[in-house]
């Protein structure tokens, strides 16, 4: 059985389906990768992954359990974490404050504990910091914990949204484009780290990308989607070589 | 310029990051607390009064400032706590039980304004929350039975650990312990889970919710808090004022809060109490210019609000993070010496926010 699970997942808006009957499913431990060119619906999946979208029709299994009606804030108690096509930093905070909300989920505090700062306050404080150190030590960010993100250059901001999804302690990450608007040496980087995040972490991840060398150098396995529909799914080799794929990208 | 040396999670989680910070704040308590030794009744009163205005401002700053969600009508909070705390004290309930009530009945009405009105964004909750001011005024005046409606509500003077809110001395001290005490609160709201998820909200709702913030909740909450704060704020100035009439809290009142937080500072609760000084002393500042200025503009009655207003745009325009910011600007100028740039604080142009998710 799949760790997770789309099964026929429509999404009409208005009379366009940026989505149309999509199903399929990510093994425990694998880097999944979704192609498409643009307007394929790729970022409307994860949209409606995260339950910021409603599917018109469909369902979506995590761990055997239907998460099709579940509130898009419970998502990431389930274990689904995800970053953001166009960054979704908390600007004016430091990389610290952003990092520690990525714990917000392990919460156990109320206001009045909070309004005096109890010890058990400043004990889950400590537990927080715990881990975000962790993360931070993963990914080099120990240079930047006191920075706002406003002042931060772009590849560093999408390295610590990866960082900030990492807090959650997930147990399936979802990728957004993760190597847009990186330079080739950090995208390299990247490419070590997410190989790093399902082997050492045992976090499985789906990603959407573009880079094709860049997703066939670190996928398990791909899915191709075009105009809602998914054209194919298999091994990268398998990929590269169907002429589906390649008709949608380059034509005839 | 300093550099501190961390060894433990706890420095950065302490509210003084260091001991200058402890021997600042520890002195500016010390010599507010001796005030009382050279000021004469006229000032003390009016500092009592920028301490209410600071607690007031720290409401509404937990709300706009670090929640990001506006407020035209907060004076109806002010209200709130006054009229609760003066029913209460005529009622015959003693001081210190009445500000716990009052702090738990004003956050109780923010939460039940504030789940359904924080459904709205942007203008149209700016809109809504005015339309609440106004609301309150009218509820302030029918509601004859607890507030004594135009005739007005007199407010009891009780005596307080044997003294007398008469003594502007004693009452200076109540004021200036609720605002530390104010002060300490949001502090540490600010620095745990909560706070954090507030400027996550402002900052961008849909991280915020992917994260696990439960965005309505936290929206209501931090209604209900700045209610609490302002209610707070509204019970001390219901014995400042002496007497209470539902059109003190009209939306003169509001706008003053809203300027208050943006001359001092969005997003900083020092801004609060800079702020406060500066509406505070205003009306005293503009009825000195008034007799300098030539009479067919000194007597004119909107003066007052029209310097207000074109105040609030002048920030606005010209120092958006306000006073507070100001002065950080100053410090790390001479922090930098000679090597500070203006552009350290020049926004940042962003290409890449759009709409899309």
């Amino acid at each position: 059985m799949s760790l997770f699970e789309v099964k026929n997942i429509t999404v009409a808006f208005g009379g366009v389906k940026a989505l149309n009957d999509v199903s399929f499913g990510v093994d425990k431990g694998e880097i999944f990768t979704i192609i498409g060119p643009n307007g394929a619906g790729k970022s409307t999946l994860f949209n409606v992954i995260s339950r910021i979208y409603e599917p018109s029709k469909g369902e979506i299994y995590f761990e055997n359990q239907n998460i099709s009606k579940t509130k898009p804030h419970n998502i990431s108690k389930l274990g689904i974490a995800r970053t953001f096509q166009n960054l979704e930093l908390f600007e004016n905070a430091t990389v610290l404050q952003n990092l520690l909300l990525g714990r917000h989920i392990y919460k156990k505090t109320n206001i009045l504990s909070e309004v005096f700062f109890t010890p058990s306050a400043r004990k889950q404080e400590h537990e927080y910091r715990l881990k975000v150190e962790e993360v931070i030590d993963f990914l080099d960010l120990q240079h930047y914990r006191d920075t706002l993100i406003n002042g931060l250059p772009y590849g560093v901001r999408k390295n610590v949204e990866l960082a900030r999804a990492l807090c959650t302690d997930p147990k399936l990450l979802l990728l957004d484009e993760p190597s847009s608007g990186l330079t080739n040496e950090e995208t390299i980087d990247l490419g070590f780290w997410i190989k790093d995040i399902q082997s050492l972490l045992g976090i499985t991840i789906i990603m959407i990308e573009h880079d094709m060398s860049f997703v066939n150098k670190v996928s398990d396995r791909i899915l191709a989607l075009n105009y809602g529909k998914i054209l194919a799914s298999g091994l990268p080799e398998e990929i590269k070589n169907n002429a589906d794929v390649k008709q949608a990208y380059m034509g005839e | 310029m300093r550099f501190i040396f961390k060894t433990k999670y706890s420095q950065d989680i302490n509210i003084a990051k260091h001991n200058g910070d402890r021997f600042w704040y520890s002195l500016l308590i010390l010599i507010m607390a001796a005030l009382p030794l050279v000021l004469d009744d006229f000032y003390l009163g009016e500092i009592s009064y920028i301490c209410i205005l600071s607690i007031a401002g720290i409401g509404l700053m937990i709300l706009s400032g670090y929640t990001g969600l506006a407020s035209l009508g907060h004076a109806a909070f002010l209200g709130v706590g006054a009229y609760t705390h003066a029913f209460l004290l005529t009622n015959g309930i003693p001081f210190y039980a009445s500000i716990p009530i009052v702090i738990v009945v004003s956050f109780l009405v923010g939460a039940a304004i504030g789940i359904p009105i924080l459904r709205l964004t942007g203008m149209y909750l700016a809109i809504a929350t005015l339309a609440l001011g106004f609301i309150a005024e009218h509820v302030f005046i029918k509601w004859e039975h607890f507030t004594g409606g135009n005739r007005g509500l007199p407010v009891p003077q009780p005596e307080f650990l044997g003294m007398s809110f008469y003594d502007s001395v004693f009452f200076y001290y109540v004021c200036l312990v609720f605002l530390i005490a104010a002060m300490f609160a949001a502090i540490n709201i600010l620095r745990s889970p909560t706070g954090r998820a507030f400027v996550a909200i402002r900052d961008s709702e849909i991280a915020a919710q992917s994260l696990g913030v439960n965005l309505g909740l936290y929206k209501a909450l931090s209604f209900a808090i700045s209610g609490a704060f302002t209610g707070l704020a509204g019970a001390l100035l219901a014995h400042y004022i002496g007497y209470l009439a539902p059109d003190i809290f009209n939306i003169f009142l509001s706008l003053t809060l809203l300027l208050l937080i943006v001359v001092g500072g969005m997003g900083s609760l020092h801004g609060t109490v800079f702020g406060a000084i500066f509406v505070g002393f205003l009306p005293q500042l503009i009825a000195i210019c008034r007799d300098y200025l030539p009479s067919s503009i000194g007597s004119q009655p909107g003066l007052e609000p029209m310097l207000f207003g074109l105040i609030l745009v002048f920030f606005i325009l010209y120092e958006p993070l306000g006073i507070y910011g100001r002065w950080m600007k100053i410090k790390l100028f001479f922090e930098l010496f000679p090597t500070y740039k203006r552009q350290t604080f020049k926004k940042q142009k962003v290409f890449t926010k759009s709409d899309r998710v």
